[in-house]
């Protein structure tokens, strides 16, 4: 049943002498469990000044009048300003055009200018010396607002009378986009069975626990921008337009990063505030967010309300997959919100041979904060959808939830997708045959049904995906095709040090993943070096060349690719080099015992160090070839990657509270060969319970007049350690062809899987008291009222 | 308007003292003051735990503790605890047992394992989850954590002293 070349991962550590493949422990750590890291609010500078940002307390209403005269007066305070001050010279760049689209895009400026669209929509800005003292300051400025009226329901913004919110557009339509693939309506008429259905994929946030920090400081007419950010090198780009500030001007440094999660892939208000306040004041000025801060106005995730048929023959053949998805988008954009549905597009159909794919999107403005890319970015929205809809069709057809998926998976790659794209390589029935094995399914159906004897009742969901990582194809994704106005290369530059020691740059960003070290591990294997002498750097726009930083669990895909490419190219010099000293043909040295040899001659080797003493003292070169021992790749993928793999989930419900406890979750996923199995596993456990949080727990909820329920982490309910289980983990490993490692991605993997196989156990465990559908956040509260609605039906 | 307060403890096994605002947070004495910036600040509710230390052995969380209420008192924060070549067990445990990845949260959650430990030397899975539910963790789904602590809870040279 398995594909050429999969094999199941080897849970031992491999054979040789690589360090590829192995659980390393990371270098990054030393310095984070001893708290001698360097985040960026942990920065002090001479005569650094603080900012606080006084925000709108209505979510839609004109600015009348602001008095920042007390705010002025206030000991230690050096300046206020409105938006009207700040004359930066562009608003917010939103990166998605896409060709033949009309895309509304309102200005959207790092203090607001005549009115306020959101609850915590920046007004003002206060400056001074004391970190408690702008904050009283920024208490007295006096902002008169006259309110308009307020609309929070995507659907409903979209009647007509519904309250416009940009008066420009006429409409609080953002956009309408399609992806067809194949003749779904025609699929529909000829299907047995077509099982619709309405799915709430509610707001959540990426909620990092660091939040978010700006430091910039203005020096001999350059800026040095501290951020805690995802995207550095973006940052940079887009500071010098919203600045009109050429890019030789301005540093962007990412310091130690406290997660990210999507939530700081983003260019923000506060860092071209930051920006232009230090330019403009001549002084440092930090700004750091409360938590308060960071829910209201560090992006959303999700907000999508989903509307997906799929239709099969009686035998369970699919026959087809519409979905039409209505994105709530909040009320202004910042640089890429609106693509974050299309890659929900991306993956519908998921693991299974939809002859005929489409999906319908339609944008809207709503009185809520931005929505854009958390943790999977339309992809999780997708699985949800799929998974749970092809279990309402098993239901339907009296057919075992399995065995519809088994019949469906997709078998042959690189496998062609009606909607246009191609799965490059799977393995889907292994996965989930490991997945049920380690479950042991008939065990739990036994002990399923002893328990619900007693009143107890436990239910096991299953969800199989497929995931599109690895951004990506530059051709694919740029101007004339997706539509985003960048490129989605990764570079990285390998740099061998006169005695032998290794540094590489790397244009990802990590902040948590462990780039330090699995960089390192490719680079050591491919020099005869061990990872202790390779250092990996990052995240400062100063150093190596222009990258394209980190998100849609692309860094290894492509950071790593391009790194291994680097390291190739030192590599082949090197082999020239000691082909050249040792009077053999380069194509006879090899890499191997940490030195490079003639092959079949250990004895004639040279180390890294002896190689880089020749090429930084280059008396005896090969003719013609340059000194130093240094490389650079821009590496632009030829397609994007497919992770896949199948979750199971048993939880336990209480029948008299509604309450959900997480019982067993188990994970077999498939992102090609380890690099590092340790920083798999731990990816996976994080984005298990990212997504956990989103069924059980997590919401950002608005009221009705616009004001945000869950400013803090006590509304807003992260899973803590006593919320989860431990997870029983495993992997295959499929290599992807699309690059030489053939590497997945992982850091989303387990949170685009997850949710549905919670929604699904659920249902499981409740079928026999009638629930048979129940959106997300499963909360005592709902999923009591479901217990009482399905023993009334 | 504002009134000034002396505040003089240990930290860290050193005597420091200062004149600091009434209403000044021990975290911000620490961090803004003293430089100790190991210790973090991640949501202002005492809910994360960030910002755990250690006031007089018991784990507080320095958010909601002012710097007026540790006059005359012990604190220790993550820079206390293990050095370089002398790393606290749970240092050990986390880094062996990959119980970190932005480590943003790392120094409160190991302040708060250790004061577990303390109080109880051999916890079951179920007493750690229980000990950290005050510390969250948005990266690691805490499988590791748990881990760090358990193997730290082993590797504890007090585990044979104490009676059951």
């Amino acid at each position: 049943m398995g594909a050429p070349g999969a094999e199941a991962a080897e849970r031992t550590e491999p054979e040789g002498d690589g360090f590829v493949g192995r659980s390393l422990k990371r270098k990054e750590d030393p310095r984070l469990i001893m708290g001698r890291a360097t985040f960026t609010d942990d920065l002090v500078l001479p005569g650094m000044l603080y900012a606080a940002i006084v925000r709108s307390p209505e979510a839609h209403a004109r600015i009348t009048s602001i008095d920042t005269s007390a705010a002025r007066e206030h000991p230690g305070v050096e300046a206020v300003f409105t938006g009207e001050d700040v004359d930066v010279a562009a608003p917010c760049p939103m990166v998605w055009v896409p060709p033949g689209v009309e895309m509304r895009v309102p200005e959207h400026w790092p203090l607001a200018r005549d009115k306020v669209g959101y609850v915590g929509q920046a007004v003002a800005v206060v400056v001074g010396r004391d970190k408690y003292g702008v904050v009283d300051a920024a208490a007295q400025v006096v902002v008169d607002y006259d309110p308009l009226p307020v609309v929070t329901d995507p659907e409903k913004a979209l009647e007509d009378g519904a309250p416009i919110i940009h008066e420009e557009f006429g409409t609080n339509k953002v956009f309408e986009w399609s992806l067809p693939g194949g003749d779904v309506e025609a699929a529909f008429r000829d299907s047995d069975v077509v099982v619709e259905k309405r799915v709430v994929n509610h707001r959540t946030a990426g909620a990092a626990i660091e939040p978010r920090s700006v430091l910039a400081e203005w020096r001999e007419g350059k800026l040095t921008l501290w951020s805690a950010t995802q995207i550095p090198h973006i940052c940079r780009v887009i500071l010098s337009i919203q600045l009109g500030l050429s890019e030789d001007k301005i540093r962007v440094v990412a310091p130690e990063v406290g997660g990210g999660f999507g939530s700081k892939l983003q260019v923000y208000g506060e860092e071209v505030l930051a920006c232009w306040l230090a330019r403009k004041l001549g002084k440092p000025v930090k700004w750091t967010a409360s938590r308060s801060e960071e829910m209201s106005t560090t992006h959303h995730g999700r907000d999508q309300i989903d509307y997906i048929r799929i239709g099969a023959k009686q035998d369970g053949t699919v026959t087809g997959i519409h979905a039409k998805i209505i994105q709530d988008c909040g009320s202004y954009h910042l640089i890429e919100g609106p693509v974050i549905p299309t890659f929900s597009a991306c993956v519908m159909g998921g693991v299974y041979d939809f002859p005929a794919i489409q999906t319908d999107i339609v944008g809207v403005f709503t009185n809520k904060f931005t929505t854009d890319a958390i943790r999977g970015a339309g992809r999780p929205e997708a699985t949800h959808m799929i998974e749970l809809t092809m279990d309402e069709l098993a239901a339907k057809l009296e057919m075992d939830p399995l065995e519809l998926r088994r019949k469906n998976f997709i078998t042959e790659f690189p496998s062609p997708r009606p909607h246009g794209f191609t799965y490059d390589s799977g393995d889907y029935h292994r996965t989930l045959d490991r997945c049920v094995e380690m479950l042991d399914l008939d065990a739990f159906r036994r002990e399923q049904a002893e328990l619900r004897e007693r009143g107890v009742y436990r239910g096991v969901g299953f969800s199989t995906y497929v995931e599109i990582c690895g951004l990506g194809p530059s051709r694919a994704l740029g101007p004339d095709g997706w539509g985003m106005q960048g490129g989605y290369f990764e570079s990285a530059q390998v740099r061998v040090h006169p005695t032998g020691s290794v540094t590489a740059y790397t244009g990802t960003s990590p902040h948590g993943q462990g780039h330090e070290t699995g960089f390192a591990q490719i680079v050591a294997d491919r020099l005869g070096v061990t990872p202790d002498v390779v250092e990996v750097i990052h995240g400062d726009t100063n150093t190596g060349p222009f990258g394209k930083n980190t998100y849609g669990s692309r860094s290894l895909a492509v950071g790593g690719e391009a790194i291994a490419r680097a390291a190739e190219k030192v590599q082949d010099k090197a082999k020239r080099i000691v082909a050249h000293k040792l009077e053999a043909a380069p194509e006879d040295i090899e890499v191997s015992d940490g030195s490079f040899q003639v092959r079949g001659s250990p004895d004639k080797a040279m180390t890294l160090a002896d190689v880089a003493g020749e090429a930084y003292i280059p008396a005896d070169l090969p003719e013609g070839m340059e000194a130093g021992l240094d490389e650079l790749c821009f590496y632009d993928p030829s397609n994007f990657v497919w992770p896949f793999g199948a979750h199971a989930c048993v939880t336990e419900v209480d029948a008299e509270t509604g309450r959900v406890d997480v019982v067993r979750y188990i994970a077999v996923d498939d992102c090609g060969p380890a690099i590092n199995p340790l920083l798999i596993d731990g990816q996976i456990h994080g984005g298990i319970v990212h997504a956990v949080g989103q069924v059980l727990y997590e919401q950002v909820a608005y009221d009705e007049d616009g004001q945000l329920m869950t400013s803090t982490f006590v509304d807003y309910a992260l899973p803590s350690a006593a919320d989860v289980p431990s997870f029983e983990t495993d992997r295959t490993e499929t290599p992807s062809p699309t690059n030489t490692l053939g590497v997945k991605g992982v850091g989303e993997a387990a949170t685009i899987a997850c949710s549905p196989a919670v929604v699904a156990s659920v249902i499981d465990a409740l079928r026999p008291l009638g629930v048979t559908e129940i959106d997300m956040p499963l909360t005592p509260i709902r999923v009591w009222q479901a217990i009482q609605e399905g023993g009334a039906s | 308007m504002s009134t000034t307060v002396h505040v003089q403890a240990t930290v860290n096994g050193q005597p420091r003292e200062g004149d600091v605002e009434a209403r000044t947070l021990l975290v911000h004495w620490l961090r803004d003051h003293l430089g100790l910036t190991g210790t973090h600040v991640g949501c202002d509710t005492s809910t994360c735990g960030a910002c755990t230390v250690h006031l007089n052995g018991d784990a507080v969380k320095s958010c909601t503790v002012l710097a007026a209420q540790v006059d005359g008192a012990e604190v220790t924060t993550i820079e206390g605890i293990g050095q370089e070549g002398a790393l606290h067990p749970l240092q050990q445990s986390f880094w062996e047992e990959h119980g970190l990845q932005c480590g943003y949260c790392t120094p409160g959650m190991i302040m708060a394992a250790a004061e577990l430990l303390d109080r109880n030397p051999e916890p079951s899975e179920h007493d750690i989850r229980e000990a950290l539910a005050g510390n969250l963790c948005r990266c690691t789904g805490y499988h590791n954590i748990v881990k760090a602590v358990q193997a730290a809870a082993q590797a504890s040279p007090t585990k044979e002293e104490v009676t059951v």
